[in-house]
C-alpha cells in the first residue's frame, strides 16, 4: 500500500496519523512527483492535515528527547523513499511503545535512519563552510547553492546569528526557493526562471558592488598563497572539497587568477 | 598587482608553516555586531595539499630581528619583505568575513624592534576588530615570546586561542638551529597564560558575568625531522606539555626543507615526513581521548612509532594477551582499544547491545574497519578459535589487505586524519 503525500514534512506526519487511524502499518510513503503508478500496487492519496500533523509532532514529543524529534525532520530532509520508509517504521514503533528502538543500531532501519542523519548533518555543515556570498551593488549580500540534500532550514540560524547586520540571501537553485534576511527578520523567497538563472551568472546580470571582484582576486590570492606546494595532495584534496561544491567557491574559479 | 595584493602574497606565504588553523573551541556570541563563533569550528575550503583554510593565517610583517634556521623569515635570508598596516589587516579580515570565506583571523608575526613594539601593533589590530569593527569572530593571535605579562593580558581579553611555539622538540634541538632563543621564553607566556585561565576559571564561580579570557585556550607547535629527536621525545615533551599548561593542542609540522645552507637541516628536495608527521598525530589522539598512558605506546625499550601501522593496531600486536574483547560484553573502555573501532562504534555497540547480542553482520555495518578489528574482537557469532594465530601472521595479514597503505608510506603522500 503506497500513501502518496505532498512531499513535505507535514505531510509525511499526517501519513503517519493516517496509518495508525487506519491499521495500515505497512504502508510506504512516497511523495506524489516521484511515485511512479504501478498496476499491481493498491495507493491511497494522503491529504495533508495541519491538525492531523500536529498531534503527531506533539505525540514524538512527548515520547522522545527533543533531538531525537528534531532527528525526524532532519531524516525527512534527505529526500529519499527508502528513509521515509524507515523513519516511517520507527515513528510507528515509538507509537507502539518501542520508545528505545532508535538507539538500537543492529537493526537495519535504525542503521538506513542514522545513516541518512550522518549525511543530512555533514552536508549541513558543508553549507555552513561553502555559502561564498557576494556583495550587489545595492549591499545584498547573496549566495547560491545546489545542497544534495534539503538543508537550507537547518542552516538559517546559523547565518541569522552570525550575519545579523548586513542583509542577504541564500538561494538553493536545486530546488528553486531561497531564505531572505533584511536584518530584521528571515523570509522565505522564490524567484522566477529568469531571475534565479541570473543570479547563477550573478557578475553578467546582478549588478555586483565595485569592490566585489577586487576581494575576489586577494581571496583568490589568498588561497593560493597559503598552499604547501610540497605537501600537494590532490586526493585528500578532493575529498574535502569534491568537484560538485566546486561552481560556487571562488578559489577553485581559476580563470582569472593572476600568478 | 595591487600592493596590498602582493604583501597578502608574501605575508601568506611566510605564515602558511604555522599549521594551527583550528577554528574550535570558543562560544563567543555575537553581541551587536557582526560575527560568532562556531563551537566546533568550521573549515571554509581546502588548500591542494589538504590542509583546511578556516582562518585568514598572515604575519603582521615578515621582518625579523632573529636568525632561525628553520624559518623562512629569518634575519638573513634573502627574501621578500613586507609589512601590512592595521588598517589592512582589518579591513582584509571583515571583508573576506563578510563574505563567509573565513571562520577569523590567525595573526602572527615576525619581530621587529622588540617584543613589546610587535605584540602592541597586533594588540592594536585586535582591539580594532572587536571594538570598532563589532567583530566577535574567531581570532587565534600568536603570543610574542619576551612580550610584557600586563600586554599579554589585555590580548587574552580580546581574542579566542593564544599560542606559542617551542618550535624544536627539545631546548637541545632549539639551541643548534636558533641559538638566540629557548624553551624558558615560550614556558613563561604559556605558565601566565594558563594560571590567568584558571584563575577565572576560580573566580567565575562567584561572580556572574566572568569577563572572556582566551575561552578556546592555548596551544603549540613542534618541527618534526628538521632536528635529530626520536618519537617517544617528541611524545614525550607533548604529553609533558598538555599536562602542565593544559594545553587545547599540540601540533607536529613535518619539516619542509627551505634552505640549503645548513649542514644539518635536510636539503631542498628531501621529502617532508608526512607519514610520521601523521603517526605523531595519531598517538596524540590516543592518549588525548582512547585513554592511552604514553608510556604503553612509546617508551625507552620503544622509541619509535612503526610507519607502516598506526600506533593503536602496534600497540595491540604487542598487547596479545588482552585480545580478543568480547564486544557484547567488555567495557567502553575496552573497546576503544580495539583496532579499528573508534569512539562513535563503540558508543553504538555499547547501545545496541542493550537489545541483544551483536553478531558480526551486525557490528560491520556500524562504520569500524573489519579488516583490522576482526582479529581483535569477539561477536556473539565469532568461531571459536583453536590453537593460536601469532601476532606476526595478523600483522602480515592487515599489511596485506591494505597494501595501497604500504605504497603511501614509500611515496610518502598520505591522508591526514584518515
Amino acid at each position: 500500500m503506497y500513501y502518496i503525500f505532498d512531499g513535505t514534512y507535514y505531510g509525511w506526519l499526517t501519513c503517519v496519523f493516517e496509518a495508525f487511524e487506519r491499521k495500515e502499518f505497512e504502508a510506504r510513503p512516497i511523495s506524489v512527483n516521484r511515485y511512479i503508478p504501478d498496476m499491481f500496487a493498491v495507493d491511497r492519496t494522503i491529504t495533508t492535515s495541519t491538525d492531523k500533523a500536529m498531534r503527531v509532532s506533539k505525540g514524538l514529543a512527548m515520547r522522545l528527547d527533543k533531538k531525537s524529534r528534531m532527528d525526524f525532520y532532519r531524516a525527512f530532509l534527505f529526500e529519499d523513499e527508502a528513509v521515509w520508509q524507515a523513519s516511517f517504521y520507527l515513528c510507528i514503533e515509538i507509537f507502539r511503545g518501542n520508545t528505545a528502538i532508535l538507539s538500537n543500531y543492529g537493526n537495519d532501519a535504525v542503521l538506513k535512519f542514522s545513516e541518512a542523519l550522518h549525511k543530512v548533518s555533514r552536508e549541513r555543515h558543508r553549507m555552513k563552510a561553502f555559502v561564498r556570498f557576494q556583495r550587489a551593488a545595492d549591499g545584498m549580500f547573496f549566495a547560491v547553492l545546489e545542497p544534495d540534500f534539503n538543508v537550507l532550514p537547518l542552516i538559517i540560524t546559523f547565518f541569522r546569528n552570525r550575519y545579523t547586520d548586513q542583509p542577504w540571501i541564500i538561494y538553493d537553485l536545486k530546488r528553486k526557493y531561497g531564505v531572505y534576511w533584511d536584518k530584521i527578520r528571515v523570509t522565505e523567497v522564490q524567484l522566477n526562471e529568469g531571475d534565479s538563472t541570473a543570479m547563477m551568472q550573478s557578475s553578467t546580470v546582478v549588478s555586483l558592488d565595485t569592490q566585489e571582484e577586487y576581494y575576489t582576486n586577494l581571496w583568490q590570492q589568498y588561497f593560493k598563497s597559503t598552499n604547501i606546494k610540497a605537501r600537494r595532495n590532490m586526493k585528500l584534496h578532493m575529498r574535502h572539497v569534491p568537484k560538485r561544491y566546486w561552481k560556487y567557491l571562488p578559489e577553485k574559479q581559476f580563470g582569472n587568477i593572476k600568478s | 598587482m595591487d600592493r596590498l595584493e602582493e604583501k597578502l602574497k608574501i605575508l601568506a606565504d611566510a605564515a602558511k608553516y604555522d599549521v594551527s588553523c583550528s577554528s574550535s573551541g570558543s562560544k563567543r556570541k555575537n553581541v551587536g555586531g557582526i560575527g560568532d563563533a562556531s563551537s566546533s569550528g568550521i573549515c571554509h575550503t581546502y588548500t591542494e595539499d589538504g590542509r583546511c583554510v578556516s582562518l585568514l593565517k598572515i604575519l603582521l610583517t615578515n621582518h625579523c630581528i632573529y636568525d632561525c634556521a628553520f624559518c623562512v623569515s629569518r634575519k638573513s635570508n634573502d627574501i621578500q619583505r613586507a609589512a601590512f598596516t592595521v588598517e589592512e589587516v582589518v579591513k582584509l579580515t571583515m571583508n573576506f568575513y563578510r563574505r563567509n570565506y573565513i571562520e577569523g583571523l590567525f595573526l602572527s608575526s615576525g619581530i621587529f624592534k622588540n617584543a613589546d613594539y610587535t605584540m602592541e601593533r597586533l594588540l592594536k589590530i585586535v582591539k580594532k576588530l572587536r571594538l570598532e569593527e563589532r567583530y566577535n569572530g574567531y581570532i587565534h593571535l600568536k603570543t610574542i615570546p619576551g612580550a610584557s605579562d600586563e600586554m599579554i593580558r589585555e590580548a587574552g581579553l580580546y581574542v579566542d586561542r593564544m599560542s606559542i611555539n617551542l618550535e624544536m622538540p627539545t631546548e637541545k634541538g632549539l639551541q643548534l638551529m636558533a641559538p638566540e632563543k629557548d624553551h624558558e621564553s615560550v614556558k613563561k607566556p604559556l605558565h601566565f597564560i594558563n594560571q590567568e585561565i584558571q584563575s577565572l576559571k576560580q573566580e567565575s564561580k562567584l561572580i556572574k558575568h566572568k569577563p572572556s579570557f582566551v575561552p578556546a585556550g592555548q596551544s603549540t607547535q613542534m618541527v618534526i625531522g628538521a632536528t635529530p629527536e626520536n618519537d617517544f621525545e617528541i611524545m614525550s615533551v607533548a604529553d609533558t606539555f598538555y599536562k602542565d599548561y593544559n594545553l587545547k593542542r599540540v601540533y607536529y609540522s613535518g619539516y619542509i626543507p627551505i634552505q640549503n645552507d645548513h649542514s644539518l637541516l635536510p636539503q631542498i628536495g628531501s621529502k617532508p615526513p608526512l607519514v610520521r608527521e601523521n603517526r605523531l598525530y595519531q598517538t596524540d589522539w590516543l592518549l588525548r581521548f582512547y585513554g592511552f598512558q604514553l608510556d604503553e605506546i612509546l617508551n625507552p625499550t620503544f622509541q619509535h612509532l612503526d610507519l607502516e601501522i598506526d600506533p593503536k593496531l602496534s600497540w595491540a600486536l604487542r598487547n596479545p594477551h588482552v585480545f580478543p574483547v568480547d564486544i557484547n560484553t567488555a567495557d567502553y573502555k575496552m573497546i576503544i582499544r580495539i583496532p579499528g573501532v573508534g569512539r562513535q562504534s563503540a558508543l553504538k555497540i555499547i547501545q545496541a547491545r542493550k537489545f541483544g547480542r551483536l553478531h558480526e553482520y551486525q557490528v560491520k555495518k556500524m562504520g569500524i574497519a573489519f579488516n583490522r578489528a576482526r582479529h581483535f574482537m569477539r561477536c556473539a557469532d565469532s568461531p571459536f578459535q583453536l590453537g593460536y594465530t601469532s601476532m606476526e601472521a595478523v600483522r602480515a595479514k592487515i599489511v596485506q589487505k591494505n597494501p595501497a597503505k604500504a605504497a603511501i608510506v614509500n611515496s610518502s603522500q598520505l591522508n591526514l586524519f584518515s
